[in-house]
């Protein structure tokens, strides 16, 4: 009965994230008709345009098909990861985005890290210390790490740290090999994680004062259970499922928000490619770059759905709602 | 109810268990400080400045902060003080249509969506499903970006963006609502729904949305410079704490504070919302559940 809930729900799960993954593909593969300006005359430039030459980039383009065949033979392509060509580049979209891949997948993974590291670790302390200095000083911190958005943090980093103290580089990525690109990434990762530091330690903070407090946890402390235990076995484990929500919304941000923190620390990511795609009304990068990052979205939100399952015995039985 | 806050336990908000209710804490009172300052800023900024917001400078640029230019210059000779002051007009109004629209919108379909229930809960909430789903402020700048939408169409697309929060807040206090006695006595006594909702439950959630109402402007205020700091929705060279700050990025190793003030200026608003917000909703609500 129990296994039957849990393929119900996943099936259910499933469906819907190809759904949800249709209907932003569709979005984007609209893009191209809400922006100003034909695909054919940003390719052309400013090349002479014969009415033979048009008529058969059309065709070339599938511009002469019905909007919906456009759509599908748009999306044939893109399940095989086949974007088009950058108008601007000259490279197969995904040829574009493979090749600044690297940075924003070493920037989202480190700042992620910071965010979980650092946000369970202060929301632990916060919690055990409840109601001190320590706590309402991290909770102010909190709040105004949740508030700032990253790319002000981040030019105030930049300023006290590479300029003024100048312990880290001002800009770039630094070359490919692992040190070098770590020591350039870290201020960056750092602005990028803060925000999800702060959310983390919230979430924590908050999740875990509430396990705490349970009368279990009273009953093994007058029984004798070592505070150790009784932090890390009864009460993280109950506070699973809020954490785990709130890593979701951590890698969701972080990616938003690498786009952001590459535009600020001048980094040649996938975002930094996103904006200038954007201001050159490259349209096929643009919609490469926001399906890849929207199904990566969509796909962790899912699992965090399912992990659920796994933290929460709880949630395998009755009826989950989506 | 006698000076018993039993609210959620959000830490420095509630300083001390048995502080009376009237008191905010000296973090709540600072937060209500800089919005008024702000919002001061906001309506007679043109009046305050000490220099014109556009007022170019050319013999004097990426000056150092001094007493005729508090913050220094940039590097058309702007003073940056007087900029920082004037932006604000641009920081809050976008934020407080986005918030208010989300309000209102968010207000209608999650009352609809709660009390009828049935199709439309099932059509509206899917849509909230939807823009859940999707990374919002990727949208916001794709979108806003591939229009090339000024700041208006970046205004409309962060209403989009916003209400399904305030729908499904809404949506989940009205179900739990719908169930309490007064509504089933209005019910009974054959009170028409709309007005039962309008008149009835709308008021007691009211509290809700106000608070909800505060988060939304901070979010909105942060994602709004997100998109000005991108080079969308605000025009090259407006007093725009955003666009501010993407343009001193480049100077922020001659005159910092071109880049540095603005920043400071949007967490710090952005952060004395979210307070206000968090306070008036730990104020407003406890009341009410109990």
């Amino acid at each position: 009965m129990r296994f039957h809930a849990v393929s119900v729900f996943l099936l259910r799960r499933l469906v819907e994230l190809v759904v949800l993954v249709l209907l932003v593909s569709f979005l984007v593969f609209t893009l191209e008709y809400l922006a100003p300006g034909s695909i054919i005359d940003a390719l052309l430039g400013t090349a002479e345009k014969s009415p033979q030459l048009v008529a058969t980039m059309r065709h070339e383009y599938h511009l002469d098909q019905p909007f919906i065949v456009q759509y599908a033979l748009w999306l044939k392509g893109a399940v095989q990861l086949d974007f088009g060509r950058s108008v601007m580049l000259n490279v197969p979209v995904i040829q574009a985005i493979a090749s600044r891949m690297q940075v924003t997948l070493v920037l989202g993974f480190f700042g992620f890290l910071i965010a979980v590291v650092a946000g369970l670790a202060l929301g632990i302390v916060a919690a055990l210390k409840k109601g001190t200095g320590v706590d309402r000083g991290t909770v102010g911190l909190t709040v105004l790490g949740v508030s700032a958005p990253t790319f002000a943090t981040g030019l105030i980093l930049l300023w006290a740290f590479a300029i003024l103290l100048g312990w880290f580089p001002v800009i770039g990525e630094g070359d490919p090999n692992l040190s070098d690109r770590l020591w350039h990434l870290t201020l960056p990762a750092v602005a990028l994680g803060i925000s999800g530091t702060a959310l983390m330690t919230k979430m924590t903070r908050a999740a875990l004062i509430q396990a705490l407090g349970q009368d279990a946890i009273g009953f093994a402390r007058s029984r004798g259970v070592g505070s150790f235990r009784i932090l890390f076995v009864y009460g993280l484990r109950n506070s699973m499922v809020p954490i785990l929500t709130a890593a979701g919304i951590v890698i969701a941000s972080t990616l938003t928000g690498s786009v952001l923190i590459e535009e600020t620390f001048s980094l040649h990511g996938i975002g930094t490619l996103l904006i200038s795609s954007i201001q050159n009304k490259d349209i096929p990068v643009v919609q490469g770059a926001t399906v890849l990052i929207a199904v990566f979205v969509i796909v962790v939100n899912t699992l965090v759905d399912v992990a659920y399952l796994l933290v929460d015995p709880r949630t395998r039985g009755k009826g989950i709602t989506a | 109810m006698t000076g018993t806050v039993t609210a959620i336990d959000t830490g420095f908000l509630q300083s001390r268990r048995r502080r009376r209710r009237r008191a905010p804490s000296a973090v709540v009172a600072a937060a209500f400080v800089i919005v008024a300052l702000v919002v001061l800023c906001a309506i007679g900024g043109h009046w305050l400045a000490p220099y014109p917001a556009g007022k170019q400078d050319l013999v004097a640029t990426l000056q150092g902060p001094s007493g005729a230019h508090l913050l220094g210059t940039d590097d058309l000779g702007r003073d940056v003080f007087s900029r920082i002051i004037v932006g604000a007009a641009s920081a809050l109004t976008g934020p407080l249509v986005i918030s208010l629209g989300a309000m209102v919108i968010g207000t209608l379909l999650g009352l609809l969506a709660g009390y009828r229930g049935g199709i439309v809960e099932t059509v509206i909430m899917r849509w909230v499903d939807l823009m859940y789903a999707v990374p919002q402020l990727l949208i916001a700048i794709v979108v806003v970006g591939v229009l090339d939408g000024s700041y208006w169409e970046a205004v409309l697309v962060l209403v989009v963006l916003t209400a399904p929060g305030d729908t499904r807040i809404m949506r989940g206090a009205t179900i739990a609502q719908r169930s309490l006695p007064y509504v089933e006595a209005l019910r009974v006594l054959g009170v028409p729904g709309p007005r039962i909702l309008l008149r009835h439950i709308w008021p007691t959630l009211m509290p809700l949305t106000v608070a909800q109402t505060f988060l939304n402007f901070a979010t909105s205020l942060v994602s709004l410079a997100s998109l000005s700091f991108l080079g969308l929705g605000v025009a090259p060279g407006a007093a725009d704490w955003g666009r501010m700050l993407a343009e001193g990025r480049e100077l922020i190793a001659t005159n910092p504070w071109t880049a540095v003030a603005p920043g400071i200026a949007i967490a710090l608003t952005a952060a004395s919302m979210n307070i206000v917000g968090d306070w008036l909703h730990e104020r407003l609500t406890s009341g009410s559940n109990r």
